[in-house]
């Protein structure tokens, strides 16, 4: 059997010119203008999916000041970045969370996630916006316990929950569009809501509905996740009815969805000043205080600092200017407009 | 108006009038921690309170604001985004608390 130990679907490693710490707007720029300069990237984002707040937050909102779009869709401009950059063919590491990232004596750094995957860069630009997005978690007694035996926050394989009996907790879109996608493949599947009606959308609320009335998912409204109960791993779940009744479910997976909200995060441990958790940085290179890692958008902070997609992107241009110095002090630098070279890919 | 803080000290507050803004902004703008960071659109429920006093005072909420609370893993029967309430007279003697951040 292939297992982590000889090297298959175990932790990866990587090298790269520079390590990207964030897959939102700036982040994704930022392999743009670096691309330029002939610097190969890599992304890190703990999402399983690249676009940052815009994504996550307000994909469907226009966003009125990108120049040269009058308006735009904030996962319109998302798609338009990933096109823009695949000339520069980036790395993804997706899903992942930076955990630590070092300096190493040559000037070089490493940058480990929380599922052991590696990489080596000549520098390090952190785009990490208001930090890792982490999910909402209910206010339940001993739920670490149970956090990846039984308990999960995010759906990134829905195989692994075939034949489970599976609870979901939670009203929103993501917790009735996984109910609807998980019914197909688990063994039972409860939905557990808190309110006696469904906001989400409407054909959501009507499949779960239809579901229900053919017996491949139950619907309980008017309750909450109470207690999680099992001996190593996840076996039962207690809800408590909002009349106060207490009701036991057979589950061996609980998936409470309350949706994502950002926390800085292991940032702060990486050995740079931060200042109200946000990173200062001089406005010549957008560098931190360690020499060589970069930060730049949401992240960042300097007198005059403007929380806004079109800084970041200004910030990006300048840092891939610096990285490429600080990576190659010996090679000379021109500027080159892109109406003169084009783009060359890498 | 009285706001609670999350280790439960109150603090009463002069309400300014005459300038547009909402709750989120005051209580940003006061130091309390509230990160406020979708701007006021009801999208990300950083500025989550508890109307302890005079909820009735508050006025209706938006179908945004409920639908952000609904998504929560906590809420109470008088919870509201403090972003989506415009200071007002109204304010005077309403008392609110901070919500726990998840
Ligand atoms: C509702 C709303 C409306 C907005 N409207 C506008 C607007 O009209 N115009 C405008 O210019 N701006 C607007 N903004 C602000 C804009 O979205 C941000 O300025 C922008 O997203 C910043 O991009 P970023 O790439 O720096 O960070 P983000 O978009 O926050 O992306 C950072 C990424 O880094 C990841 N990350 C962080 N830490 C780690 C780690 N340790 N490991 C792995 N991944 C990590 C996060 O998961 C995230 O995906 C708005 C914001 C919101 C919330």
């Amino acid at each position: 059997m292939r297992s982590a130990e000889d090297g298959f679907g175990g932790p990866q490693s990587i090298t790269t010119d520079v390590c990207i710490i964030g897959a939102g707007p700036v982040g994704l720029f930022a392999v743009f203008e670096c691309g330029l300069l002939k610097l190969k990237c890599h992304l890190v984002d703990v999402l399983p999916r690249p676009g940052g707040q815009l994504s996550e937050i307000y994909p469907k909102k226009p966003i009125f000041d990108i120049p040269g779009y009058p308006s735009i869709l904030a996962q319109e401009l998302v798609d338009n970045l990933m096109v823009q950059i695949a000339p520069f063919k980036p790395g993804f590491t997706l899903g992942e969370r930076v955990e630590q990232l070092k300096k190493q004596p040559d000037g070089r750094f490493k940058i480990i996630t929380q599922k052991g995957t590696e990489i080596q860069a000549g520098a390090v630009a952190i785009a990490a916006g208001l930090g890792c997005f982490e999910p909402r978690k209910p206010d339940i007694p001993d739920i670490q316990i149970f956090e990846g035996k039984g308990l999960e926050y995010m759906v990134s394989d829905p195989e692994k929950f075939r034949d489970g009996d599976v609870v979901i907790a939670g009203g929103g879109d993501s917790a009735l569009d996984w109910a609807i996608q998980l019914s197909a493949v688990a063994h039972s599947l409860t939905l557990v809501h808190r309110s006696a009606t469904f906001r989400a959308a409407a054909h959501s609320v009507e499949t779960a509905r239809q579901l229900e009335s053919q017996g491949r998912m139950r619907i309980i409204v008017n309750a909450q996740l109470h207690k999680l109960l099992g001996n190593g791993h996840l076996e039962a779940v207690e809800i408590r009815h909002n009349d106060g009744r207490i009701e036991t479910l057979q589950a061996n997976v609980c998936l409470p969805l309350f949706g994502l909200s950002p926390k800085l995060g292991p940032i702060a441990h990486w050995g740079f000043d931060i200042q109200n958790n946000q990173i200062p940085v001089d406005t010549e290179k957008f560098q931190t205080s360690v020499p060589g890692i970069f930060a730049i958008g949401d992240i960042n902070t300097y007198p005059g600092k403007l929380k806004l997609i079109l800084c970041g992107f200004h910030e990006a241009a300048l840092m891939a200017q610096a990285a490429f110095k600080y990576i190659k002090p010996q090679e000379h630098l021109s500027f080159k407009y892109t109406t003169v070279t084009g783009i060359q890919g890498l | 108006m009285t706001v609670v803080d999350r280790q439960g000290a109150s603090r009463s507050l002069e309400v300014p009038l005459g300038i547009s803004l909402n709750l989120m902004e005051l209580l940003k703008a006061e130091g309390f921690p509230v990160e406020g960071l979708c701007g006021g659109m009801a999208m990300c429920a950083t500025c989550h309170i508890e109307v302890l006093e005079g909820l009735e005072k508050l006025g209706a909420q938006t179908e945004a604001e409920l639908n952000m609370l609904d998504t929560l893993p906590k809420v109470y029967p008088a919870s509201r985004l403090a972003c989506q309430i415009p200071l007002s007279p109204a304010l005077e003697g309403v008392v609110v608390r901070l919500a726990e951040t998840e």
